[in-house]
């Protein structure tokens, strides 16, 4: 087919781009990076923060050049003293209203705003505004927010409400009022807030973060009376080594392995483990539904995000969640039961922690439900991949000189299947892996399964499987699986196994993970890169599907007894249960 | 913000819910229905409190902080009810430079709420206004139709106790 093009010249020089594309775009095309602040690509697309105006011939005024398409014959500089001037203004007018503390701010070095500073040459702020306080508002779980320092481009509003259509924070009041808030400025712990993170890893300055609990682990590692054990989510490998500017999708595991027990863990194991038990117990669950006449479509339980989202908007699809307990759940709780008998030490003096890309990981540690028989919670800290990057630099280990290490035996052995957990499709796929072989009772049945695979927000795939044929749905992102959800409640869709991850992309773009700026996210698919690495690990590991683990058969062997039994049931399952979406009182 | 929580509780009846709940239902799906839902929403409350809010956005299917977003943007939505005494005090120009700034202040001070609030007896509500075309008797305030005009800050006292 072929495409509308059209010809136009940035800066003098002749670019020739198909019709529709951005001024933005073109001049990339050319090799021009026109600065911008508030354009996050796909997500805010609101030409707001006037940071990227150019001057187009014959334009009433300078324009916004993110939002701004291309046209025939039309002549762009993007560099001109008119342009210049402006831009330098505008920067100085938003720094007149953010509250510049810039060497102590969580954001520090890697500020989008600091950075334009930087860029545009600043050497001093005329309308500086020393009067300005904290606005600090922590009442949730894993986020804060500082709107002293929020410049309202309204990228987090954007990310609430598009890729999530959770839409609990927005733009309050108006003109010098106007501030990100709640609903009547309630607190995030107040509303439906589900805890993804994706506002923390869309600001492009300090305003939001997560909370850090990075301290509690310091703590834990200086008592000698504790025994730290730390595991990393699968996706972390993939996403850590971005924190000491390795390219994207690298795949730092045997350093990550050995900074953790250079940090001073005593048990370096590995969430994957948790994750292959988090499949032969969904996996088990799902055939027992599909054989026995269960509520299907069975919806995976792993992301906390997505749980919380359910729980608060579709109460009525909690009997289709699986009863397992995420991931780092079982991992905790593995830890705090078998591992604890085995090493003989009282549960009760250990300390889990767990790095997970999430920020709904902190939120999920303490929810009640997930405690154990013995009076403990499964996971006692949980980090995100930030967080452990801190840790590192902060402890004075050189992450690039490391050697790689391995992880501790009795937790730490995983398989393919469960590495690719960390992408949208893997836990599906991963499932796939061990319920097809059960369902055909052959060897030969396939390891990969590519229909699940891939960047689209949904996915369906049909599988002819001995009996009957299965239809199973993935989707990525809230806004994708209210659309599913929207489909199987009226009708028009029917599935029996559905994965849902709270995050677009799954976990590799979790709100947690290493913020990279809009200038490398608008241009760059991160989504792709990082899980390229997993697919790629998955590949040439000893074992690609989960039942196939050694030290997980050994588990089921010694202590839990058979997938989806007694025992098992009472480690490694939960009840989620109906929460409400609004307060009115108080 | 001050007054984004009313603390009047909420007396909204059956009927009114019903009416709102045919305002939303004539307008549901339709691009731009959050201005006119609420406009009606408060014909029909004389103001927009928390639980109003929550009915349309559940109503028209958009999340709570859009409907609020909105509502606190302009000047027209209340989230406050008016109170037994409606207090309006003229920040138009003339007012403004013959010290209204002073009698809002002194205003605030009496009465322990904002403008655009209501005392939690709900006696009075205090809202700044713009010019009432009474710029001669500037510094200028109504409470209902009762017109103060060339007021000093240490008049509000006694202004404020004859309606105690």
């Amino acid at each position: 087919m072929e495409q509308n093009m059209v010809n136009l010249t940035i800066n003098n020089i002749p670019v020739t781009v198909p019709a529709g594309t951005t001024i933005l775009e073109a001049a990339r095309d050319a090799g021009i990076k026109i600065p911008s602040l508030c354009f996050l690509k796909g997500v805010n697309e609101i030409g707001a923060c006037r940071i990227c105006v150019v001057e187009v011939k014959g334009a009433r005024s300078l324009v916004a050049s993110c939002v701004y398409p291309v046209s025939e014959g039309m002549e762009v500089q993007t560099n001109s003293a008119k342009v210049r001037k402006s831009r330098k203004l505008t920067l100085e007018l938003i720094l007149s209203n953010h509250r510049m503390e810039c060497l102590t701010c969580a954001r520090n070095a890697h500020c989008e705003l600091r950075e334009l500073a930087a860029e545009f040459g600043l050497d001093a702020v005329r309308y500086a505004n020393d009067e300005l306080l904290p606005q600090i508002e922590d009442s949730a779980l894993h986020l804060v927010r500082d709107n002293s320092k929020c410049i309202l481009c309204r990228r987090c509003t954007a990310a609430c409400r598009k890729l999530q259509e959770v839409g609990v924070i927005g733009a309050n009041d108006r003109g010098f009022a106007t501030h990100i808030g709640c609903a009547f400025d309630r607190d995030l712990s107040e509303v439906d807030c589900v805890s993804c993170g994706q506002c923390i890893v869309a600001c492009p300055t300090g305003a939001l973060y997560e909370k850090d609990d990075t301290q509690k682990v310091w703590d834990a590692l200086h008592d000698p009376t504790k025994h730290v054990v730390v595991g990393p989510a699968p996706s972390v490998r993939v996403t850590l080594g971005e924190c000491f500017q390795n390219p994207i999708g690298t795949n730092v595991e045997g350093k990550m392995v050995t900074a953790l027990r250079r940090l001073g863990f005593d048990k370096v194991f590995d969430v994957d483990t948790g994750a292959d038990f988090t499949i032969m117990e969904e996996g088990t669950e799902f055939l027992h539904r599909l054989q026995n006449g269960g509520t299907l479509p069975m919806i995976t339980s792993c992301s906390p995000g997505w749980v919380r989202y359910c729980e608060q908007h579709h109460p009525d699809m909690l009997p289709n969640l699986s009863t397992c307990k995420s991931p780092q759940q079982m991992f905790g709780s593995l830890v705090k039961t078998y591992y604890a008998e085995k090493a003989g030490i009282d549960p009760k003096d250990i300390v889990v922690v767990s790095i997970m890309p999430c920020t709904a990981k902190k939120y999920e540690v303490a929810r009640e439900e997930q405690r154990l028989k013995n009076g403990c919670l499964p996971v006692d800290v949980s980090l995100t991949t930030r967080e452990l990057g801190r840790m590192i630099r902060d402890a004075g280990i050189l992450f690039d000189k490391l050697p790689d290490g391995e992880f501790d035996q009795m937790l730490g052995v995983s398989t393919g299947a469960s590495v690719i957990f960390g992408t949208t499709g893997g836990v599906m796929e991963a499932a796939l892996r061990t319920v097809v072989e059960k369902l055909t009772g052959a060897d030969s049945a396939p390891v990969e399964f590519h229909d699940v695979r891939g960047l689209a927000g949904i996915k369906e795939a049909t599988y002819d499987l001995p009996g009957r044929t299965v239809k199973v749905a993935v989707a990525s992102g809230l806004a994708n699986a209210k659309k599913v959800l929207d489909m199987v409640k009226s009708g028009e869709k029917s599935y029996d196994f559905i994965e849902f991850m709270a995050c677009p992309g799954g976990c590799v773009n979790g709100g947690g993970q290493p913020q990279q700026p809009a200038e490398v996210r608008n241009f760059t698919d991160l989504v792709a890169l990082r899980a390229a690495a997993l697919y790629e690990q998955d590949q040439g590991m000893a074992h690609r599907k989960s039942h196939e683990n050694p030290v997980l058969q050994q588990i089921y062997a010694d202590y839990l007894g058979e997938p989806g039994g007694h025992k098992a049931h009472e480690v490694l399952h939960c009840t989620y249960v109906p929460q409400k979406r609004y307060r009115t009182d108080g | 913000m001050p007054n984004c929580k009313t603390v009047i509780p909420y007396h909204g009846t059956p009927q009114q819910e019903e009416e709102l709940k045919k305002v939303i239902e004539a307008h549901k799906g339709q691009a731009g229905a959050t201005m006119p839902v609420l406009q009606a929403a408060q014909e029909i409350f004389g103001y927009l409190p928390e639980e109003v809010q929550i009915m349309i956005a559940e109503g028209l299917d958009i999340p709570l902080s859009e409907v609020y977003g909105v509502a606190s943007f302009y000047a027209q939505f209340s989230l406050n009810p008016k109170g037994e005494y409606r207090i309006s005090l003229c920040l138009g120009t003339a007012c403004y430079v013959k010290g209204a700034g002073d009698i809002l202040n002194e205003l605030e001070t009496k009465l322990g709420i904002k403008a655009g609030g209501i005392t939690p007896d709900g006696k009075f509500s205090l809202d700044a206004c713009r010019c009432i075309g009474a710029c001669g008797l500037a510094p200028v305030m109504t409470i209902n139709d009762h017109v103060y005009g060339r007021l000093t800050p240490n008049q509000i006292g006694p202004i404020l106790a004859e309606y105690q």
